[in-house]
């Protein structure tokens, strides 16, 4: 573990620290006029308020959290339609884990499941095709959820069951992408965004150029980070580095890990597999072009929407957020999650109303685990 | 749901579908090796990777496994991972 410590090094940490410090002040930022990186990914989320990273840093730094969690951005529409596939007696509905306690306009898979629907928390899509080999009187269907990270997994599982002409396995397809969002953000007349903090193991699959467009055509700097405390205070330090050199560009702190080009195998499963839907709900950010995933006719066999007739083949459908739910302003930036009329009293991990409570990486389930009784207090 | 875990490949069970039995924290579980198999599929073995939902997504070096190893139980992500491979052995057995 000797490498493991160096990254912990308390140390190395205060160096980093009093050079983010450093950078902080030659280009002015202040807690007045801070400023405002966003961690796209929800693991990175986590990762801050885990080690307390939103206090070490210079007061002029402030992270916003981006929609990098899944979960967290999943409409209330889906998880009805999750549901009602479930509900069907012939169907075993799989799903990850996360996804179980996700409210729908109802109910949760949790609670369908414990109202008789035989839904099955997976850990690999791989456990869903064997689910459908070992029970071929039933349909298996698996709820493809995630971003780049996950997608290429669905798509080689969908070209195994092709491959192996199974014909009762079918993906519910909720796979989305992540630069589309970031461009949505960038579009946004309100937001102030300086810098992004670009998720690690997404780009592990899609490489570093897809987040060309954000140096490019909108000049802010990224650097696509590890998970580790002093993975993110390295990439803090080279986008603040970025900014004050009046640099926009993609840099790849996590190259151990992070290929420039991204994964080969997975890219050519998902350009096989899936194609871009016009648009794609996102809870919170509304409907955003080209920044979900469906499955290619070739394929249409293995679409769950299409051989039960639901989701956007049945025509999209809006179900609004419930009342007072400001997980939408939150995962924007514009408020924080204490800030949120509901934050600890109708909204906790335990009673989640908003998506944002659900995941560990969503910003309010982090607040709540991390922020303790100040977050509390200052919601009071 | 996006972080991988390190885990080190053990054996190959399926070369024609490209399975390995990886053992991951101790917690052994067949993956698929198609994403990271730039070598002919014996050599794999030894080798350490980051295991995503079932599928080795990148191959990492011993040094790299165990420092994320250490980030992610710092996190709670490897107990998550570790209960969830379990929970995917149980949808199957439900059936057996």
């Amino acid at each position: 573990m000797k490498y493991a410590s160096e990254f912990r090094d308390p140390k190395a940490a205060r160096a980093v620290l009093a050079r983010i410090a450093t950078v902080a002040d030659q280009i002015g930022a202040t807690r007045e006029k801070p400023v405002h990186i966003m961690e796209i990914c929800g693991g990175h989320t986590h990762a801050i308020f885990r080690y307390g990273l939103d206090k070490l840093v210079h007061e002029g730094v402030e992270f916003i959290h981006g929609p990098g969690c899944p979960v967290c951005v999943l409409p209330m529409a889906r998880v009805d339609e999750c549901v009602e596939i479930a509900k069907r007696p012939e169907v075993i509905f799989t799903t990850f884990g996360d996804a179980m306690r996700v409210p729908g306009t109802k109910k949760s898979l949790m609670q369908a499941k414990a109202d008789g629907a035989d839904i099955r928390m997976v850990y690999s899509p791989l456990d869903a095709l064997e689910l459908a080999r070992r029970n071929p009187g039933r349909e298996v269907v698996f709820f493809g959820l995630g971003f780049e990270t996950t997608t290429p997994s669905t798509a080689l599982a969908i070209q195994q069951a092709a491959c192996e002409s199974l014909s009762n396995f079918s993906v519910f397809c909720n796979h989305i992408t992540v630069p589309e969002p970031i461009k949505a953000l960038l579009d946004d007349p309100h937001m102030v965004l300086d810098g992004f903090i670009g998720p690690g193991h997404v780009s592990m699959v899609i490489g570093i150029h897809p987040y060309d467009f954000i140096a490019q055509d909108y000049g802010k700097p990224i650097v696509v980070a590890g998970f580790e405390p002093l993975d993110l205070l390295q990439s803090v330090l080279m986008v603040l580095e970025q900014i004050r050199d009046g640099r926009a560009e993609v840099e790849n702190q996590y190259s151990r890990v992070v290929p420039e080009h991204g994964n080969p195998v997975s890219i050519t499963a998902m350009a096989d597999v899936y194609e871009k839907r016009p648009s794609f709900e996102w809870r919170g950010l509304g409907e955003i072009d080209a920044s979900g995933l469906r499955i290619r006719a070739a394929y249409a066999a293995y679409d769950a929407e299409e051989k039960f007739g639901v989701g956007y083949a049945a025509g999209p459908r809006h179900v609004p957020e419930p009342e007072g739910c400001a997980c939408g302003q939150v995962m924007t930036g514009r408020i924080k999650p204490t800030a949120c009329p509901q934050f600890g009293k109708g909204c906790t991990p335990e009673m989640p109303l908003g998506a944002l409570m659900v995941s560990s990486e969503g910003a309010c389930a982090a607040y709540w685990q991390y922020g303790g009784a100040r977050a509390t207090e200052a919601a009071e | 749901m996006c972080l991988g875990i390190p885990g080190q490949i053990v054996a190959i069970t399926d070369e024609p579908r490209m399975m390995a039995l990886a053992d991951v924290s101790g917690v052994r579980r067949e993956v698929s090796v198609a994403c990271v198999l730039d070598r002919p599929i014996g050599d794999l073995v030894g080798e350490w990777a980051l295991i995503h939902v079932g599928f080795a997504m990148a191959l990492i070096d011993a040094d790299e496994a165990a420092k994320t190893l250490e980030a992610l139980r710092d996190l709670g992500e490897a107990q998550e991972a570790l209960e969830a491979m379990e929970e995917g052995a149980k949808a199957l057995e439900a059936d057996a």
